[in-house]
This record gives structure tokens, C-alpha cells and sequence, in this order.
């Protein structure tokens, strides 16, 4: 299969692999840089588990071609957590253990960073609004709502 | 925080304190997560690895006449392709029946079919590649000539034996059982009220976000197998891999990293993970197989296909006189391996009626074969039929009496100082609180207010409903559910904890992490016993080659056993180190304790040594220790319940919803969940469980459900039709605690994980017919979608 030269900029650092056209971005991050932070959950848009940032907006990294994002900057669950971007949610989510498996918990972390980017002032029901392109199966979403909405409020507290 | 750790915890009239025990001490594992850095299945990357892709039937029950993998053989990348007598040669079928469910009948199952296949996505074929998009595209080169055959997927067709599945059963009964205390029919003729209702319960599934996954490695110079498995049984599996693939036990090695949920659903044996195994050993290489999530609903474990007549007899006065149970379900074509699909129909005859005190009772359960995909126990196994069939009858009953429903059960509910009990099912209770749960959660939940609320909106045209559901759940088993059957599943679990130089703790547990915090829970529990602070402790759970052996996690034993398990080596690791420490101080081991990290002065907790120099010393300078002293600092102790089949535990639920009768939309206002698991030993993590418990059991309410057509065929095999929970629709949740500590282990704690999926179907099912009761509609078919409710209502 005819492969095309692609150059992403990955957690800052520029990225060249030839891939396959149809390489999802999510595939692309997982097998071609062994980026396994973000995970495959139902490969059709619907889970969440694939959630990563391309040019600071969250997309679903399987609805998204690698090509597409040849020369744009993606940010995952690692480059996040080393930039000490998600800490005050990585903090949240631990004590309020809104985890179990922690297999959705990369995906739910980027949508709740972009929440508290976006919406700084949401309530209890607009957390539960925004973040409900998440699936978890563990949590009952409860525990997550709690550490998402300590977050808002230690921001609106500071 | 860490003081004393004097055990027994929870003794009656004792004042120590209990360490980290009772603490809400987020877990030390889920810091991996919360980075995504933690190890998965699918992100494990082996030199020369090969991907197995399957060719399924499309078909729900098919005759393959002709299976020509020629072509796909050709395709680029392709390894090998595979049929299913090829794989039979190295992989033996198996046949999933148990000898304490007296009758239960099965046909032999193969890792792939050879000839027919019995439902819709059972493999017939594999394909291996070198990458997973190869082998995949492979699959569209496999040319295959199907008869299709007929579909069995009713269950009273199936029950009439009208077409026979496997003839050489004789019918499509895999099993069968009645129970009977006599007096049934004489208590229902007495009776001044009887009520009676079917139940139906849609089939659905687990939906764990990680889907199936494993990666076999075979080493032909060894004759071994190292078999990395998103599991919850690693024992169970290395016994299986062995028996079934011809490799000793010895040589199999099963290795449960990060699992991404499991309710259940990766607890048993998937047909395609055994040809994962085989072919890994045919080939000579590491294998993987990661379902993708149409295989998923297609082959993961389906469960709670049920119908069920249900009556109860009572009183004028609200006195519960009998139960009286006729139960159907389908478990598709096989019953499962190893633990057979006998038992989830077993438990719902077992649990009906299960939280009250009449005396008669008498059930039939009949367990059908059909062409749709199989099912077997998932999170709850039977509860959840039991409780909402039991619940949805009493509420019936108290409503047509005139009693309210919280009155109906204070009348009926097992009194809390009448254990132990046996329940006319034949299960023993060793100590329920049913009473004081009760009074639990009407304190949480301000009941009258909520009434009132109700009475207040009704008038204004506003439809919501208050529900109950009390339930008893199965906890901590004995050998008794699988073991007596035949069953290589072990009930007992063992836990190794050693002192390293350094003073640090490393606990080796045979119960295995899912998510549940089970790892959590034993770094509390083994910081407790020995008497360091939490961060000195290292817990590894999920390999084979490295944990004592046991039976894994499933049943909501992992608190209970591997919980006492560890709190036994614990104490005796800790007498162990106060014997090096006598030895090394000079003094009697009577006047020391370990406080800290440190040995101390009993009395006066006086430090006298730090954890880490008696390690130094004890691992480095032992010629120092008097001559014939040897110093033990890695002990292991095991741990099986024996009193009792089962550690029983308690609950109660309660559900506020408001019905939309304009378009039949539930939306769910509040939930509520009293729980008694015994002793508590993180009261955030048992909280989180329930929860996670209650929104799955509002999935199967209100939205789950695999829906298969007359022909077998699933229709909605995605995510995008199969309806989830999702936080936007889900209540906040409150969660209570009882504590009734089982006496049976001195660690006191009994199982949490089933409770909140038990309860909450009944609980809600409950709220919505006392929202429609006004209206003279009524809900009894699970889920509980916007169209059966407008049928109710007869708008539709």
C-alpha cells in the first residue's frame, strides 16, 4: 500500500514515519511512536477512549487520519502529564478516585482539560452535559463530576 | 495516622486503633493511570510479534459446506490461515458442565468450529499476519459456502424442542432444577391476597471499555507459554492453557497486567483467545488477538436473558406467606467454560425472596440453548433478575393493600437478631442488618419530604416515583460454588509479604486488580498489620510466576479472601520482624511493637530501631545475630471461607424518577444505596463500587439491551446503537454503610462489587410504576425504553 510522508509535531517534538492514508491518528500514536497512553475503545467515534488534542482542540483520534494531522501539533495524555498541564485534574481524579480501570481516564482527563478551559464557570449539570462524549464503565461518572467540579472551584477560589 | 495496629479490628469491646483500616486512602496504583502509563494488553510490543484476526459466521446457525482460505493465504503479510480442525489438533474441546448442578448438559466447543457454526460471530477461521490491518483485509479473501440452518433465538421455541440444536443432547434443556419447601399451595390458598406478574429482562452485555485481549508467547525450546491476558482468574487460566494445549502447568505462566474493565466478562474462556494460545504454539511466536468492539458484542459474554412468572401470597395485613418462581432463560448455544451458564438462572432461584422471613417457597428454572451468542455470569449473576422480580412483586402486593411500601417491608423484612437464618432456598445467613440499612437509607434520603415532593408535583401534572429494592447479595464464596462442581477454581487465596533490606513491604497477592482497588486495600491492610506507613508498601497481583496461587477476583471475594489473606501473613511477618529485633536489641520480644516504621518500646513507644537497619542487618550482617538464629522475613499465609457457601451481605436501594408521559423519557432525579459489606476497609473505594454497580444496573433499567432479530442476527452491534450510561444521564448517587463484620475472618470484611448492580434495576423499575401507578400503567420488561412506557400508557 502507497504510504505518504507525514510530519507531526507530537508532546512538541517534530514527528516524520511514512504512513498508510487510511493509519488513523490514534493507530499512528499508539503503533508508529508507541504513545499507548491513549487508548482504542470502540473505533468509531462514540467512546472517548482515544480522545488527544490536535492544534489545542480534543479530537477523537480514531475519526481523525494521520494525514490530516501531517503538520500540526498533537498533544496526549504524556506530553500533558509531563508538561504538568493536567496535575490540578490528575490530583483531583486520585483523591476523589474518580478512576477505576483507568482505561477511559486519558480521554476523560483531555475533555475535562478542555472544560476547564472552556467553560470555568460550569455547574454541576454542565459537567455532566460536557463531559458525556466520555464513556466510563466503572465510576458510575459521580466520583468524576466531584474531581472535575473541585477543580472549578479551587480556580474560581484562587 | 498509623499508630498501633493491634488486631483483631473491630473485636467487640475492644478501643485499638485500626492503622489504615476504615481509611478513604486514594489508591497508590491509579497514579499510572492517570498519566497513561499504565500497561495494557494491546500496548505490550513483542519481536515477531503475529496478529490473529477471525472469519465469523454470519449466520446465527449454519451448515459450512466449503471454507477455502487459499486466497486469503496469498494476501500481503499473511503468516498462516488456520481452520478449525488445524487448531483442534493442538487445542482440546471442551465441555462446560458442573457436577453440583445435577443434569446440566452441554455439547463439546472448540477453540474455532469445524463445520457448523451456532451463532452469529462465532469463528471459523483465523488468519495471522504481521499486522492487524493485513490479516483484516485478508479476511475479505476467505470464500466460504454456508447452509444456513434453523435459528433457535426464542426461548419458548426453544423450550418446545421444536428444532433440537445439538441432537445429540436429546433437547435444548442445559439445565433444570425445582425447589419446593411444601405448603406452597396451602399458603397461597390461605392467602388474602395474591399478586402475580411476568418479568421480562433484556440480554446485554459488559461493554468493558478494553475489550477482549491477549497475547500468547510460546518458547518451543522450553515447551512453555507465557500468555500476557487482560484476565480475571490467572491461575484458572494457566490451569486451562495447560490441560488444553498439552503444556505442563508448570510451564504456563499467565501474566494479568492493567485490565480495562471486567464486570465479570473476563472471567471465563472465549473460544478465540484459546486459538490465540494454539496458534502462538503452532507458530512458534507471540500471537495477539485484541477483539475489536463488533467482536465484542458479537463473542463477549451476553447475560439476564430471562422470563419469570412470579407470584407471592400474603396476608391482609402485609405478611409475606410464599413465593412462587417460574424462571426461563437463554444461554445461547454452549454452556460457557469453565464455570457453565447454569449458574446464573441457579442464583436467581437461590436470591427470589431472598431479604424476607416466609417460610414457603418453591421455584422452577429452566435453561435453554439458543442460536444467539452465549452468555454466563456477569457483574451481579442473577441478582439483578432475583431482586427486581422479588422487589417489583412486593411493591405490587403492598400497593394493592393500601400499605406503603416502606411499611410493607419493615413487616416482612428478616428481623436483624434472627441470625444465623436459613432461607427456604436452602442458603444460610450469617448475620444480615436488613432493619438498620432500612433505617439508613430512609435518613439519607428524608423519605417523608420526598413524598410529600411528589404529592406536591402530581398535582401540577408532574409524574415521579419513589422505588425500593432490597437485596442480599453473594459474597466471598466458599469452594462451594465451583469447587465441589469439578471446577479447577480455586477458593482459597494466599498472600506473600516479605521485609526488604530496605524496610520497605512487598505484598504478593493471588486476588488480581481491576480497577476495584484491590491492590489499594491490601497496602492498607499490610501497612496495618505490620506497622509502616502506606508508602512503604509495594503490592504486585496478576502473574503466575510471582503470587501465591488462588482464585483471582470474581464474586466480590477479593476484599473478603485475599483482604484476610494478606492481614494474616501481615501478622505474622510483623512477629517475625519483632523476632529479629529481640535479637538484635537483646530483649524480649513481649516489650517491642512496630510503630512507624520503627520497632518500639510497647509501653512507652520509645523508638529502639528503625524498620530499614533491621533490614541491613538481617540480610547483610547476619553474622551478628546469635549463632543459631535465622532470621524470616518473607512469610506467606492463605485464607478460604469454610463456615459458610457464601458471606452473605445486605442492602438497600431506593430510586426518585420523574416519567415524561408525553414522550415515556425517564429522567432519573436521585439514587440511593445502603450497603453492609462488613468491615470497611476504604469507604471512598466501597462507595465507588457500588456507584459503578448502580450506573450498570440503570444501563440494564433503562437503556442495555442486544437485540437480535427473529434470524439471530444482531442489530445493534456498536456503540453507537447499543445504549450506555453516560454522565449526562446518570443521577448523583448516595451511598450509605452498615457495618456487620462477618465473624468468619478476623479481618471482618464481606464483598461490595455486585451490591449496586443488584439493586438498582429493581429500584427503578419500582420508581417508574409508582410514577405511572396514577395513571394505571405499569412497566415490567427490561430496559425500560421511552417506547414500552408509552405502550403502557397507551399512546403508542
Amino acid at each position: 500500500m502507497d504510504t505518504i510522508e507525514t510530519t507531526i509535531i507530537v508532546n512538541g517534538t517534530p514527528v516524520t514515519r511514512r504512513v498508510a492514508p487510511r493509519r488513523h491518528l490514534i493507530d499512528f500514536l499508539r503503533e508508529d511512536v508507541g504513545l499507548t497512553g491513549s487508548h482504542v475503545g470502540c473505533e468509531h467515534g462514540v467512546c472517548g477512549a482515544c480522545t488527544v488534542r490536535v492544534d489545542g482542540e480534543i479530537v477523537r483520534g480514531c475519526l481523525m487520519l494521520a494525514v490530516q494531522a501531517n503538520g500540526r501539533k498533537v498533544d496526549t495524555i504524556e506530553g500533558l502529564s509531563d508538561s504538568g498541564e493536567l496535575a490540578a485534574l490528575q490530583q483531583a481524579f486520585h483523591q476523589h478516585n474518580a478512576l477505576q480501570c483507568g482505561f477511559c481516564t486519558p480521554g476523560m482527563l483531555l475533555a475535562a482539560q478542555d472544560l476547564v478551559r472552556t467553560h470555568p464557570a460550569a455547574s454541576r449539570e454542565e459537567i455532566r452535559a460536557f463531559m458525556s462524549g466520555n464513556y466510563c464503565r466503572c465510576t458510575g461518572y459521580h466520583a468524576i463530576v466531584d474531581a472535575v467540579e473541585a477543580v472549578l472551584d479551587a480556580r474560581r477560589a484562587a | 495516622m498509623n499508630a498501633r495496629a493491634e488486631l483483631p479490628l473491630h473485636a467487640p469491646g475492644t478501643q485499638t486503633d485500626k492503622g489504615y483500616i476504615g481509611q478513604s486512602v486514594p489508591r497508590p496504583n491509579a497514579k499510572r493511570m492517570l498519566q497513561g502509563r499504565g500497561s495494557f494488553v494491546d500496548d505490550l510490543r513483542l519481536p515477531r510479534l503475529a496478529h490473529v484476526v477471525f472469519f465469523r459466521s454470519p449466520y446465527a446457525h449454519a451448515r459450512l459446506r466449503r471454507l477455502d482460505l487459499s486466497q486469503a493465504a496469498r494476501q500481503p503479510g499473511v503468516v498462516a490461515c488456520f481452520d478449525g480442525r488445524a487448531v483442534a489438533e493442538y487445542c482440546k474441546p471442551w465441555v462446560a458442565v458442573l457436577a453440583h448442578l445435577k443434569g446440566i448438559k452441554s455439547a463439546p466447543q472448540y477453540a474455532i468450529a469445524i463445520e457448523r457454526a451456532c451463532w452469529q460471530g462465532e469463528a471459523v477461521a483465523a488468519i495471522v499476519a504481521e499486522s492487524r490491518e493485513q490479516g483484516e483485509d485478508a479476511l475479505a479473501h476467505v470464500a466460504a459456502e454456508w447452509e444456513e440452518l434453523p435459528a433457535v433465538t426464542d426461548m419458548e421455541d426453544a423450550l418446545s424442542n421444536r428444532y433440537v440444536i445439538h441432537p445429540e443432547l436429546g433437547d435444548n434443556i442445559c439445565f433444570k432444577r425445582e425447589v419446593d419447601t411444601g405448603g406452597v399451595d396451602e399458603a397461597f390458598a390461605k392467602a388474602d391476597l395474591v399478586v402475580e406478574d411476568t418479568f421480562g429482562f433484556g440480554r446485554h452485555t459488559g461493554v468493558c471499555l478494553e475489550t477482549r485481549s491477549i497475547l500468547a508467547d510460546y518458547n518451543a525450546a522450553e515447551h512453555s507459554l507465557t500468555v500476557y491476558h487482560a484476565t480475571q482468574a490467572p491461575h484458572m487460566m494457566q490451569d486451562i492453557f495447560s490441560r488444553h494445549l498439552g503444556i505442563p502447568e508448570a510451564n504456563v505462566r499467565v501474566i494479568c497486567k492493567d485490565v480495562g474493565g471486567s464486570y465479570g466478562i473476563k472471567v471465563h474462556v472465549y473460544p478465540d483467545e484459546m486459538a490465540t494460545a494454539a496458534i502462538s504454539v503452532m507458530l512458534r511466536r507471540p500471537v495477539k488477538f485484541v477483539a475489536d468492539r463488533m467482536e465484542s458484542f458479537l463473542t463477549d459474554i451476553h447475560a439476564r436473558e430471562h422470563r419469570a412468572k412470579v407470584r407471592l401470597a400474603c396476608t391482609r395485613d402485609g405478611r409475606i406467606l410464599a413465593f412462587d418462581l417460574d424462571d426461563l432463560t437463554a444461554i445461547g448455544p454452549y454452556s460457557v467454560y469453565p464455570r457453565t451458564s447454569g449458574i446464573e438462572g441457579n442464583q436467581v432461584v437461590n436470591l427470589t425472596g431472598g431479604p424476607y422471613r416466609h417460610q414457603q417457597y418453591r421455584a422452577r428454572l429452566h435453561v435453554v440453548f439458543t442460536n444467539k451468542n452465549v452468555t454466563c455470569q456477569y457483574r451481579a449473576v442473577g441478582h439483578p433478575i432475583a431482586v427486581a422480580l422479588t422487589e417489583g412483586i412486593v411493591e405490587l402486593a403492598a400497593r394493592k393493600l393500601g400499605i406503603d411500601p416502606v411499611e410493607f417491608r419493615r413487616r416482612n423484612l428478616i428481623p436483624d437478631d434472627a441470625y444465623p437464618y436459613s432461607f427456604p432456598s436452602g442458603i444460610k445467613f450469617e448475620r444480615l442488618s436488613h432493619h438498620k440499612s432500612l433505617d439508613k437509607l430512609l435518613e439519607l434520603m428524608d423519605y417523608p419530604a420526598l413524598r410529600a415532593e411528589q404529592a406536591a408535583l402530581r398535582a401540577r401534572g408532574v409524574h415521579r416515583g419513589i422505588g425500593f429494592a432490597a437485596l442480599i447479595e453473594v459474597t466471598g464464596p466458599s469452594p462451594a460454588f465451583y469447587g465441589v462442581g469439578g471446577a479447577r477454581i480455586s477458593a482459597q487465596d494466599g498472600a506473600t509479604l516479605r521485609l526488604e533490606p530496605t524496610g520497605m513491604i512487598t505484598c504478593m497477592c493471588s486476588v488480581t486488580e481491576q480497577g476495584q482497588g484491590t491492590e489499594g486495600i491490601f497496602a492498607q491492610i499490610a501497612a496495618s498489620a505490620v506497622g509502616v506507613t502506606m508508602e512503604k508498601v509495594r503490592v504486585l497481583t496478576g502473574d503466575t510466576g510471582v503470587t501465591p496461587y488462588g482464585g483471582g477476583t470474581w464474586a466480590s471475594r477479593g476484599a473478603a479472601i485475599g483482604g484476610e489473606a494478606v492481614l494474616q501473613a501481615g501478622r505474622a511477618l510483623r512477629s517475625n520482624i519483632l523476632d529479629v529485633a529481640a535479637a538484635i536489641l537483646g530483649l524480649d520480644k513481649a516489650e517491642l511493637d512496630i510503630v512507624a516504621n520503627e520497632v518500639v518500646n510497647k509501653l512507652t513507644l520509645e523508638p529502639k530501631l528503625p524498620l530499614a537497619e533491621l533490614g541491613r542487618i538481617a540480610y547483610f550482617r547476619p553474622d551478628t545475630l546469635p549463632p543459631k538464629f535465622q532470621s524470616e522475613l518473607t512469610v506467606t499465609r492463605h485464607y478460604t471461607p469454610r463456615e459458610y457457601g457464601f458471606s452473605f451481605t445486605n442492602g438497600i436501594h431506593a430510586s426518585y424518577v420523574e416519567v415524561d408521559v408525553d414522550t415515556g423519557f425517564v429522567r432519573l432525579l436521585k439514587h440511593w444505596a445502603v450497603d453492609d459489606s462488613g468491615t470497611v476497609i476504604n469507604p471512598m473505594l466501597v462507595d465507588e463500587q457500588v456507584r459503578g454497580g448502580v450506573v450498570q444496573g440503570i444501563g440494564a433499567a433503562l437503556f442495555e439491551e442486544c437485540v437480535y432479530d427473529e434470524n439471530g442476527q444482531l442489530l445493534n452491534g456498536t456503540m453507537a446503537d447499543y445504549l450506555v450510561p453516560m454522565s449526562g444521564e446518570m443521577p448523583d448517587i448516595v451511598v450509605g454503610h452498615v457495618e456487620t463484620p462477618t465473624r468468619q475472618s478476623e479481618l471482618g470484611a464481606k464483598g461490595a462489587g455486585e451490591a449496586g448492580t443488584a439493586g438498582a434495576p429493581g429500584a427503578v423499575m419500582n420508581a417508574i410504576n409508582d410514577a405511572l401507578a396514577p395513571l394505571g400503567a405499569r412497566v415490567t420488561v427490561q430496559p425500560f425504553t421511552p417506547e414500552r412506557i408509552l405502550k403502557a400508557l397507551g399512546k403508542v
